[in-house]
Formats: C-alpha cells, sequence, structure tokens
C-alpha cells in the first residue's frame, strides 16, 4: 500500500517541457529519502490542461502542481512528500483558496465538461492493463462476447445515437450494420488514427492516454460486424502513442484479451498497428486503405463502399479514434446513458482541441449543444492579452470559420453545417483581432494544394488556380473580378472533386468569404491589411513627434532604409523597406507604426 | 509535393546494409509491408537515395517505379540527406496563428538557406511540419528531438547559437 501517488503527465505537450525528467528525478530523490515504497509515481496521459505544463497532481490531497520544472522536484518531495506541506508557489491558482485544495472538477476548465471519450486520460497508467481493468476496462468486451449476439451490439450503438467522429458525422451503427450484412471469407475493422488536421491532437491524446479503449472498442467492432483482424493506422508523428499502442496490444494478446477464443466465447481477434507516413489524403477511408495496402494514398470512387470492398478488397468498417472510444461505455451503460447527452439529432460529447489565441490551451470534452461563447470564455478563459475575439476555426483545412456574432450556436454537426461550417475532428484554433482571414484562408488552401494527392483536376489544378487568385489578393494586385472568379471556381471544385479532400478544400476561403468580405474588399479595394499580416500591403512609418532621434532602429535596419541625424526624427524609405519590422521591435518610444 | 533529390554520393556502410537486408527478409513476403520497409530504412540510413530504393525494389520484388512512387508521395520519405541538426517548424493551424511563419523566416536569414535545405557543411536543415501534436506549447519547433516551445521570432538566434558551437 502507498500512502501517496503523484501522477505526472506524460502526453506529447507535457513531455515536449521535459516530464520525463522530472519523472527521473521524482523517482530518485524519493528514493535518496527512502520513500520508494510509500510513494508511487505514475505517468499517465494528458490531462487536457497543456497551457499549464507539465501538470503533476499529488493524491490523496488531489493537490494540482502546473508548470513544474526538474529543479521545483527536490522541494516537493521535502516539503510536500516528507513533511506534507505544500508547495503553494506550484499550485494552480484556481484550485486553492486559502488553506482549502478545491476538486479539479470544480474548476472553470473542467467543471463544464463531461468526459467520456477521455474518461481515463490522465487518470491510469496507459501501459498498465491493470489499471485500465480496474476502471471497468474490458468488461464491455466481456458484455458483448458473453451476453450479447452482433445483432444486439449493433442496435445498441444504433440506438446510441453515435455518430462518426472524424468529421462526417455518419451513424455509427448503421456502418456496422452495412459490413455486418455482407458475407465474405474475411473481414477488416479498421481504426483511423492518421490525425491529419493541423491543430487537432484528440486522437493522439486518446491513443497516448487510453490505448486499451482502442483494443476494447475494435475488438468489440470486430464482433459485431464479423470480421476477426483489425489495423490501426496512426501517424509516424505521433511516437509515444505508437509505443503506447503496441504495448498495449501486447499485453491484452498476453492476457487472452486479443487472439483466439477470446473469453471462451469461440471469437477470434487479432490487432495490427501500420504507420501512416504525413499524408493528409489518408484520412479518407479509401487512401487510409490503399496505404495500408503499401501503395501511394490515393483515394478511390465509391461506390463500393468499404463495407462491400474495403480493406484487400474485403469489407471493412473504419471508424476514427474517438468514435471508438466511445463504444465500451455505450456497450457497458446501454444506448440510453449515451443518447440521453447532447442533442437531439448529435447524441453524446465531442472532444475539441483548444488552440491558438486562448488562454487555456488543450483538450476538452463537452456535451453536444454546448455553445461556442462556454467552450472559448467559460471553459477556455477567454482570448489573452485583452484582445478580442474574431473568429473560431472548426474542422481544419476542411471547415471554416465561426465569426463572433454567430458565438452562442450550439455546437453539433447540422448547426455548424448550417452555418456553412464543419464539426471536422475537432480542432478548434481561436483567432483574434490581429489574425487577418484573408491569410488564414491563404493558409489552409496552401495546404490543401500542397497535399493534394493530384488524382482528380478539379482539385490538383482548382486549388492551385484559387491558391493564385489569394496571393494576388494579398499582393494587392486583385480586381473585384477576381473575387467573383475565386467563389466560382470554389464551387466548381467542391462539385467535381473526387475525394472528401477535394470537395472540402475550398470551405475555408467560402466560410471567410460568407462572414469576412470586409476583409477581401479592403485587400482588393482600399489595398489595406486591417489586421496588419499582408506584408505587401503594409507600410511602416516613423511619427516625428514621438522620434527622439536615438538611431537605434537605422542601426539595427538590415537594409539601411532609415536615415536622420541624431536627436532628430528619422525617416523611413518605403523602396528600400522589406518590412521585416525589426525597427518597430527596437523602438523605445513606440515612434515607429505599421499600417 | 516537390521533393528535392540529392546530389551528394551515396554513402551507405555495409553494416548499414545488413541491416537493411534483414529487415526486407523478414518483410518479404507480404507487399503491404511496403511502407514499413521504408520507414525501416530511412530510420537506419536517414534518407532514401535510389541505391537503397533499389536495393528495396529487388529484395521486395515490388518494381523500382513503384517504390519510388510511394517515396515521392509521402511527406516523411526523404530523398536529401537531413544535417546534423535538422530543425523542424511546426506550420500547424494552432502554431501559424501564433506566428511559426517569423520563426521559419529568422532561422532561413540566420543560416542563409531556405526551407527543405541543407547548409553546405551539413551541420543543420531546416523543414516546415505539420502539427505535432503540441499545440499547447504553440508556436513550436523542434531540433532534432529536443521540442521548443512558446517561441517568439528572437529566441531563434539564441537557440541556433546552442548548436553552432
Amino acid at each position: 500500500m502507498y500512502r501517496s501517488h503523484v501522477l505526472v503527465c506524460g502526453g506529447t505537450g507535457c513531455t515536449s517541457s521535459h516530464s520525463s525528467e522530472i519523472i527521473e528525478a521524482l523517482e530518485s530523490e524519493l528514493k535518496a529519502k527512502g520513500l520508494e515504497n510509500e510513494i508511487k509515481v505514475i505517468k499517465t496521459g494528458c490531462f487536457g490542461l497543456c497551457a499549464l505544463g507539465p501538470i503533476m497532481i499529488v493524491y490523496p490531497e488531489g493537490c494540482f502542481y502546473s508548470e513544474v520544472k526538474v529543479e521545483d522536484v527536490p522541494e516537493i518531495v521535502e516539503e510536500h512528500l516528507l513533511k506534507g506541506r505544500m508547495v503553494k508557489r506550484l499550485i494552480y491558482d484556481e484550485t486553492i483558496t486559502k488553506d482549502e485544495i478545491k476538486p479539479l472538477s470544480e474548476t472553470n476548465f473542467y467543471k463544464k465538461q463531461n468526459r467520456i471519450a477521455l474518461r481515463n486520460c490522465g487518470v491510469i497508467d496507459p501501459e498498465s492493463i491493470e489499471e485500465y481493468i480496474a476502471m471497468d476496462g474490458y468488461q464491455a468486451l466481456a458484455k458483448a462476447l458473453t451476453e450479447m449476439t452482433p445483432e444486439e451490439v449493433i442496435q445498441v450503438v444504433k440506438d446510441s445515437g453515435l455518430r462518426g467522429r472524424g468529421g462526417g458525422g455518419f451513424p455509427t451503427g448503421l456502418k456496422w450494420s452495412f459490413t455486418a450484412k455482407n458475407a465474405a471469407d474475411q473481414k477488416y475493422v479498421v481504426c483511423n488514427a492518421d490525425e491529419g488536421d493541423p491543430g487537432a491532437f484528440m486522437d493522439r491524446s486518446v491513443l497516448e492516454g487510453d490505448p486499451h479503449c482502442i483494443v476494447e472498442a475494435m475488438t468489440i467492432c470486430g464482433y459485431a460486424t464479423g470480421a476477426t483482424e483489425g489495423y490501426v493506422y496512426v501517424r509516424a508523428e505521433y511516437p509515444i502513442a505508437v509505443n503506447r499502442l503496441d504495448k498495449a496490444i501486447k499485453d491484452a494478446r498476453e492476457n487472452g484479451l486479443l487472439g483466439k477464443n477470446i473469453f471462451n466465447s469461440g471469437f477470434d481477434f487479432d490487432l495490427h498497428i501500420r504507420l501512416g507516413a504525413g499524408a493528409f489524403v489518408c484520412g479518407e477511408e479509401t487512401a487510409l486503405m490503399t496505404s495500408i495496402e503499401g501503395n501511394r494514398g490515393e483515394p478511390r470512387p465509391r461506390p463500393p463502399y468499404p463495407a462491400v470492398k474495403g480493406l484487400f478488397g474485403k469489407p471493412t468498417t473504419e471508424n476514427n479514434v474517438e468514435t471508438f472510444a466511445n463504444i465500451p461505455q455505450i456497450i457497458l451503460n446501454g444506448a440510453e446513458f449515451f443518447s440521453s447527452m447532447g442533442t437531439e439529432k448529435s447524441a453524446g460529447t465531442k472532444v475539441f482541441a483548444l488552440g491558438g489565441k486562448i488562454n487555456n490551451t488543450g483538450l476538452v470534452e463537452v456535451p453536444m449543444g454546448t455553445t461556442l461563447r462556454e467552450v472559448i470564455e467559460d471553459i477556455g478563459g477567454g482570448i489573452p492579452n485583452g484582445k478580442k475575439f474574431k473568429a473560431a476555426q472548426t474542422g481544419g483545412p476542411s471547415g471554416g470559420c465561426i465569426p463572433a456574432s454567430l458565438m452562442d450556436t450550439p455546437i453539433d454537426y447540422d448547426n455548424l453545417t448550417a452555418i456553412g461550417c464543419m464539426m471536422g475532428s475537432g480542432g478548434l484554433i481561436v483567432m483574434d483581432e490581429d489574425n487577418c482571414m484573408v491569410d488564414i484562408a491563404k493558409f489552409f488552401l496552401d495546404f490543401t494544394v500542397d497535399e493534394s494527392c493530384g488524382k482528380c483536376t478539379p482539385c490538383r489544378i482548382g486549388t492551385k488556380r484559387m491558391m493564385e487568385i489569394l496571393e494576388k489578393i494579398t499582393d494587392g494586385k486583385a480586381t473585384l473580378a477576381d473575387l467573383d472568379e475565386l467563389e466560382k471556381l470554389a464551387y466548381y471544385i467542391k462539385e467535381n472533386s473526387l475525394c472528401g479532400l477535394g470537395q472540402t478544400a475550398p470551405n475555408p476561403v467560402l466560410a471567410t468569404l460568407r462572414f469576412f468580405k470586409d476583409e477581401y474588399i479592403a485587400h482588393i479595394v482600399d489595398k489595406k491589411c486591417p489586421a496588419g499580416v499582408c506584408k505587401a500591403l503594409l507600410s511602416y512609418t516613423i511619427e516625428a513627434d514621438k522620434c527622439k532621434g536615438c538611431t537605434l532602429c537605422s542601426r539595427k535596419c538590415p537594409v539601411g532604409a532609415i536615415s536622420g541625424a541624431v536627436k532628430e526624427a528619422h525617416t523611413i524609405d518605403t523602396s528600400k523597406c522589406i518590412k521585416c519590422g525589426v525597427c518597430m521591435d527596437s523602438c523605445k518610444f513606440g515612434a515607429i507604426i505599421k499600417k | 509535393m516537390l521533393k528535392k533529390i540529392s546530389k551528394i554520393p551515396f554513402k551507405g556502410t555495409p553494416e548499414q546494409e545488413a541491416q537493411l537486408r534483414a529487415v526486407i527478409e523478414e518483410c518479404k513476403d507480404d507487399k503491404s509491408m511496403l511502407m514499413h520497409v521504408m520507414q525501416q530504412a530511412q530510420a537506419i540510413y536517414g534518407y532514401l537515395p535510389f541505391e537503397v530504393q533499389t536495393m528495396i525494389a529487388d529484395g521486395m520484388n515490388i518494381p523500382l517505379e513503384k517504390v519510388y512512387g510511394v517515396s515521392t508521395f509521402y511527406a516523411q520519405f526523404a530523398l536529401s540527406p537531413k544535417g546534423e541538426y535538422n530543425i523542424s517548424v511546426c506550420l500547424g493551424t494552432a502554431c501559424y496563428v501564433k506566428g511559426a511563419q517569423d520563426l521559419i523566416d529568422r532561422i532561413c536569414e540566420n543560416l542563409g538557406i531556405s526551407a527543405g535545405e541543407c547548409t553546405d557543411d551539413g551541420k543543420f536543415s531546416v523543414e516546415a511540419c505539420r502539427c505535432i501534436g503540441a499545440c499547447g506549447l504553440a508556436p513550436v519547433l523542434t531540433v532534432n528531438d529536443e521540442v521548443y516551445g512558446k517561441l517568439v521570432a528572437d529566441d531563434i538566434d539564441g537557440i541556433l547559437a546552442k548548436y553552432k558551437a
């Protein structure tokens, strides 16, 4: 028995800020003090509050230390773990009131959350199958295999109202039933963990923090659809996730939870991992399967759908990580448990990766129907530096943006589609007044131009032409006719592309055009970038009354564009200026402005 | 995506070749393992020169043009060697809105190369990558396996100085 447990986050965010070294230091410090048999150190998955990482929680007190450094470890061990005095300066200020520790669940970040897919993340040691089992792990599998028929399993998933969390929102139970009814000598289950949307990291966190739930869910899916083999296709950029999943699969095999005759039910199932190699299009289901087969990951026309002819030409069910992560809880607690959460047509919860200009960057899981305002202001803690909220981008390169005027829209699949947006995988990037929406549209289009696989013409050439128009706009060389052309082309690409990548590639442009057309006009007609981002449209000037003539800027200027005598106002030669901004950063008197 | 093909002569060792042959031997009966073999080969050699691609094609009994096709399709496969210190700047959305472009501009200015290139002495290479999943630390860059987060452009010269020494 240990008298105290110290949980340290081992997610990618915290590992990047040296949480592994913190664990090593803790262990050696505890050993030096002879406490290693009294205090247990556990490396967990992501807690979600990445902005405050590295994170450490000490139980039984529930003391939440944030932004811990390796140098803080001796003090924590000496003061807290040995003498029982908490190190107040490291405690997250929202969890401490006078001398009392407030439960984490009462903080603004956590109190509106409802964790189903992330239930074990940051709670258990993801590398321990025993800890997963202690949290009711593999009970859903036992229930499915020993008490339910495959048809009953599918019915429960259908009744729960679960929809695909990868972006499309297709009803999961229905998808399973399609594969189930196609007889074949071999069927497959595929888990899409090729989280390509830049800025979304929920799938990675589930794999890192709770890999066994994916193993369990895929096995349940195999039983329900009649598949005996499964593949997890995961990004090679996620080494921690890959290692933990690999260990989970091996441990499950050793414990008879994968392999032959699971739970004496006569059902066989095994799993393999395949690594992606950095191609966004492989998030599309047919492209992903082509990639697993060892080819260039190009999509193919549907039908035939994967339920008929999928991986290696066999009926296949493909779901995303977060979708699978909900399955064990649905089987264990029943359809009603899940369908009672969320909205009428979007049951359950959704995980969002909050990023960009927001105080509490991290992962949040909220019931469907929560408004954007609640997510950003209450949970996310608002925008840093007192800046104004401009828009939130959802759905990554396939999605759109939600402007401030629509912040009270309840977030679910259908509401987002209605405003020309998309749920996507759940990346939620917040932008403030310093972000230029034309530049953001260009950023996403640059991404899709780069990632277009080249198979179909509308996507390959069309996105490139759109990109050229956007470049004209941000260079101040476009006319209003170009804007019409841009919009026409966008709809043409949407209608004619082969796969989801091309069909959604114009969305960021169309969404910004819908809500921020004035910014496009400002670039085209006034030749100005209102947010001050697009370099070609900026000019730096020195305000004569503020300039003290200290000469610092003219010495810093890399191209010698600034001239002026000592103690006299300086001027910038705009024909020489390369708009690098060094002068503005160096001026101590705020005399240099860009507009 | 356009890939830069290396003009640097291939300098593989017999040990590296033996390692690669062992990987091929293990996987040669399953053609769907091609990407796995290529990933292992890149781990062994650091990149995938034609000599290595030919070994894989012959060993797996897969046409060389298919191996080449796969190597040029995926961003992860490199056709030219990386520097001793490979700097990877995240240009995922979360990092981009927080100024990652300024970081990459400053690095290129400092090293006198552009993204996707390697310095002449082989010490540094710079590339843009798409989201390493550390969005909480945005904007981030990695130098080999070391992660630097919450950066501003002014931090760059100091970071590079550590590796130049």
